[in-house]
């Protein structure tokens, strides 16, 4: 059963789609990430122009993004100082994303830097997450562990306007959290990821939050960076496919559900070295494509209709 | 049978608009709307017609003509990356040809470029500063692409001629038919060429939520953007109800 999409403009089997939501859905139960980083190269097998699987995602995450959010917030596990400094940051990265996204796109390079782009990140967060969890699991191990200090304190601890973070207990400068903002949301902008993958190690390594915070605030963070590239790509690119994204949020909604049983068996180190493996899976699958001879050499795109 | 024939020759001639000139050929389609709904996976039409003598048909369908660029892979520092690429304006976006019998025992190499007849006239346009050769290769990779997407018939298609004077033809079109305004011309060849000639259009369109959608997202782009949202939050936020006792 085949379903049209109206503005990629192809017809896609209904179930493939529901398919790939719930994977990624599950993924995200599991791990608390958006898995972009695994369904754009999905939605581009199964036939959906890269375009269109870029943008149609970040309007996916978004509507994950805010049940997970609403959930943490019950719990009080969101720190909204911090999130409204790394906001107007990320709206900035974003725009500037999605620009970058569209002068690619005119040179023909918008695949490659997207699959450079992935490869680049997941290769280093995997290994960092890998290495860590190693780590971890083998500390555990050993009776007693080595006590340490809360945070390391780096050049980052150094810079002006420094502010209060009552949630986080942190006192930094607030060019850091807005810098990182900006980062996030360009890479958000050019790949249409929601970035959980990068911004959750980051709030925990750079800002120096506490765990427990984390998921919430990157969460937060998210929602107003996707809810900003949907609406650029749908302004300036046309190409956010509604019936693409109910299709896929139907089947991540369920797989959310089946994932989060299953990642409350799992310990956190566990966990976090599953999901290096994961990176460091797609890193090299994307790497082998890029290197390996393609099968077709020519690619035909439309200009004008 | 004969007068039968005339009969349905002239009702034909009187419906369809398009221009003829030379001998008599009438034709016309069992439908000239292709509606692309939700559950579209492709359609058929059925063109049906009759000739005054005998002859043989041929029909070509061209898709409205649209500008692309074909781009060649390199390898740069081990990795492939779009290279060179050859822009082609006016380019079919859809082609197909149905004969009733082989085309080469019909017409002439000459004749067939004259009509554009087969993927190997179709007179692809390179823009500069593309050189014949380059616009030669890059068109043949265009041709072997549009044939992979179905939007290049790979094989001509059947004409039944019923009577030496009716004929018919289905032409199939397949789930990512682009949409536009498609032409049909129906050529009448006798003896090595073309004595008649007729053409008909069929409207490919988009209906129902699909067509409304896709026209909303273009005319009113930041509306859609922010439908888009209000969308996914919406879905989120019903997502998030069943936990909240939890």
């Amino acid at each position: 059963m085949d379903i049209y999409l109206p503005i990629a403009g192809v017809a896609i089997n209904v179930f493939a789609l529901l398919g790939i939501g719930a994977t990624i859905g599950f993924l995200a139960g599991v791990f608390g990430i958006g898995g972009g980083f695994l369904m754009i190269p999905l939605l581009i097998f199964v036939g959906v122009p890269v375009p269109i699987a870029v943008a149609s995602h970040a309007d996916q995450v978004l509507g994950t993004s805010l049940s997970g959010l609403l959930g943490h917030w019950r719990r009080g596990n969101v720190d909204f100082t911090m999130g409204g400094i790394m906001l107007p940051g990320g709206l900035a990265g974003s725009a500037f994303g999605v620009w970058l996204f569209t002068l690619l796109q005119q040179f023909g390079q918008i695949n490659l830097a997207v699959s450079l782009l992935f490869v680049l990140l997941l290769s280093g967060v995997g290994a960092l997450m890998a290495i860590e969890s190693i780590r971890t699991l083998l500390l555990q191990r050993r009776p007693a562990g080595v006590r340490h200090k809360l945070h390391q304190h780096t050049w980052l601890h150094g810079l002006p306007l420094k502010m209060r973070f009552r949630r986080s207990k942190l006192y930094i400068s607030a060019l850091l959290p807005l810098g990182l903002g900006a980062l996030i949301g360009m890479v958000s902008g050019i790949l249409g990821i929601g970035s959980g993958f990068l911004l959750v190690p980051a709030m925990i390594y750079v800002l120096g939050m506490p765990t427990r915070l984390v998921p919430g605030t990157s969460l937060l963070q998210i929602i107003f960076v996707t809810a900003s590239v949907t609406f650029l790509q749908a302004y300036t690119n046309h190409t956010v496919d509604i019936v693409l994204v109910i299709m896929l949020l139907l089947g991540s909604v369920l797989g959310a559900q089946i994932g989060a049983r299953f990642g409350a068996r799992l310990r956190g180190a566990q966990l976090r070295f599953l999901l290096a493996l994961l990176l460091l899976a797609v890193a090299a699958k994307l790497l082998f494509d890029l290197t390996v001879l393609p099968e077709q050499l020519f690619s035909v795109i439309e200009v004008s209709g | 049978m004969r007068r039968l024939a005339a009969a349905a020759l002239l009702l034909l001639a009187a419906a369809a608009p398009a221009p003829a000139y030379g001998d008599p050929v009438a034709a016309d389609l069992s439908s000239h709307v292709i509606e692309i709904g939700s559950g579209f996976t492709g359609a058929s039409v059925v063109l049906f017609g009759a000739t005054l003598g005998s002859g043989d048909i041929i029909v070509v369908v061209r898709g409205p003509p649209h500008d692309v660029t074909v781009r060649r892979k390199t390898k740069i520092a081990g990795i492939w990356v779009n290279g060179q690429s050859v822009a082609f304006d006016h380019v079919p976006s859809y082609y197909a040809v149905a004969a009733s019998r082989p085309i080469v025992e019909l017409l002439p190499p000459s004749a067939r470029a004259r009509y554009h007849i087969g993927l190997a006239n179709l007179a692809l346009e390179a823009e500069p500063p593309a050189t014949p050769q380059e616009a030669q290769r890059y068109g043949k990779a265009l041709i072997a692409d549009q044939q992979r997407a179905g939007l290049f018939a790979k094989t001509t298609g059947e004409i039944t001629v019923l009577g030496g004077q009716l004929f018919r033809a289905t032409l199939s079109f397949p789930a990512n038919v682009p949409t536009g305004v498609y032409s049909v011309d129906i050529l009448l060849v006798r003896d090595g060429a073309v004595v008649g000639e007729r053409s008909t259009l069929l409207d490919v369109i988009t209906v129902g939520i699909n067509a409304a959608l896709s026209d909303f997202s273009v005319e009113h782009s930041a509306a859609y953007g922010v439908v888009a949202v209000v969308m996914a939050l919406m879905a989120g936020w019903l997502a998030s109800l069943p936990f909240r006792g939890a």
